[in-house]
């Protein structure tokens, strides 16, 4: 239920830097970075995200999400290992807890792809 | 010619929350308030848990709390007979408090009391063991409830929840005997992702942990070091 809150803030996020360009532009593909190691599942944010943007300036957008896997850096072992989420969360190897994730927290709006038909408005975007 | 173009943005979808928890945050440190956040799945025993704790802090803290409930007002009702300031908030069909929910209920403290006078802030969530960890709405810890009845594995499912918490309470103790339930398991699964969290077993039918629980809790408040506000009350 909570993608529907995720899905509002994505689309909040997205039309502030949209109503920021001066020539609005036909937005084609928002990229996100979902990690594992979040509360977010892709399959309802996609959902969400298709019925939430229904005529509004994102219909044609298509939400590309990019996962990220759990992974952590054990201190003890001194090297990165991979948490089977569910079942072990340890280091597999010495048994030390999780605690330095290193990827799998992301929740993060990576860049927008859009269409334009000026070159001016590429330059006022860089 | 259509040409496409690329926009890095690289901003957190909960951006906007974390901002509004930032913000509640500087207004509880503006007002000396430490706030906790009081989360667990519905019926692990958030709201008996206040009532014990509004009983027998109530004298030497000045509390107030913020309650997140779907749709009743069931639990700020049980929680008013204590004589505490409850702020209830309709959380409507979202899961969660967020923290602009939060942000509207400190208006509402802010409008009947002087939010000076108080110690502390509890906000109870709504039950809930999935999104409550991934919106902050300005607390200064967390503290996750898991009641015994609901199994072992229940860390290793929610494992954002048992990772954020400082302090897990495993309630229901007094049920142990009548239930095939190995807390060591709970406690070594919750430390598997969480080495540094308070960890007390209780029982508000019994008794059982609860001092423990008091002392953690006064420990959290800086105000309860020094002096408590309770000799300065002065209602607005």
């Amino acid at each position: 239920m909570h993608e529907t809150d995720m899905t509002k803030a994505l689309i909040l996020t997205v039309r502030d830097w949209w109503e920021a360009q001066p020539e609005r532009p036909q937005i084609s593909h928002v990229h996100l970075t979902v990690g594992q190691f979040t509360c977010v599942e892709p399959v309802s944010l996609q959902f969400a995200f298709e019925v939430q943007t229904r005529n509004t300036f994102l219909e044609a957008a298509k939400l590309v999400i990019q996962e990220t896997p759990l992974i952590a850096f054990c201190h003890h072992c001194q090297q990165e290992y991979r948490p089977e989420i569910g079942v072990q969360y340890a280091c597999s190897e010495c048994r030390s807890p999780l605690e330095d994730i290193r990827s799998g927290r992301e929740l993060k709006i990576d860049r927008i792809e859009y269409c334009s038909d000026s070159a001016e408005s590429y330059a006022s975007n860089l | 010619m259509h040409q496409t173009f690329d926009a890095a943005l690289g901003i957190n979808l909960l951006h906007a929350n974390q901002e509004g928890a930032d913000h509640n945050r500087a207004h509880f440190d503006a007002w000396g308030i430490t706030c906790l956040n009081i989360m667990s799945s519905p019926g692990a025993g958030k709201t008996v848990l206040l009532e014990k704790t509004l009983s027998a802090l109530n004298q030497k803290l000045k509390i107030a709390v913020i309650e997140g409930d779907m749709t009743t007002e069931l639990d700020a009702d049980r929680l008013r007979q204590y004589n505490v300031p409850v702020i209830a908030i309709n959380t409507g069909r979202s899961c969660h408090l967020d923290s602009k929910m939060v942000a509207g209920g400190l208006h509402q403290l802010e409008h009947q009391y002087n939010p000076s006078d108080f110690d502390l802030v509890l906000v109870e969530n709504v039950g809930n063991l999935v999104c409550p960890a991934e919106f902050e709405v300005g607390e200064h810890a967390k503290v996750a409830l898991l009641s015994i009845t609901e199994g072992e594995d229940k860390p290793l499912k929610y494992p954002v929840m048992f990772q954020e918490a400082d302090c897990l309470l495993i309630t229901k103790m007094d049920l142990a005997p009548y239930l095939e339930i190995d807390i060591d398991r709970i406690i070594s699964n919750v430390r598997q992702m969480n080495p540094n969290a308070t960890i007390i077993p209780v029982s508000a039918k019994t008794g059982e942990g609860l001092a423990i629980w008091f002392d953690w809790l006064q420990s959290q408040v800086p105000s309860a070091q020094t002096t408590s506000k309770t000799q300065n009350l002065t209602p607005v």
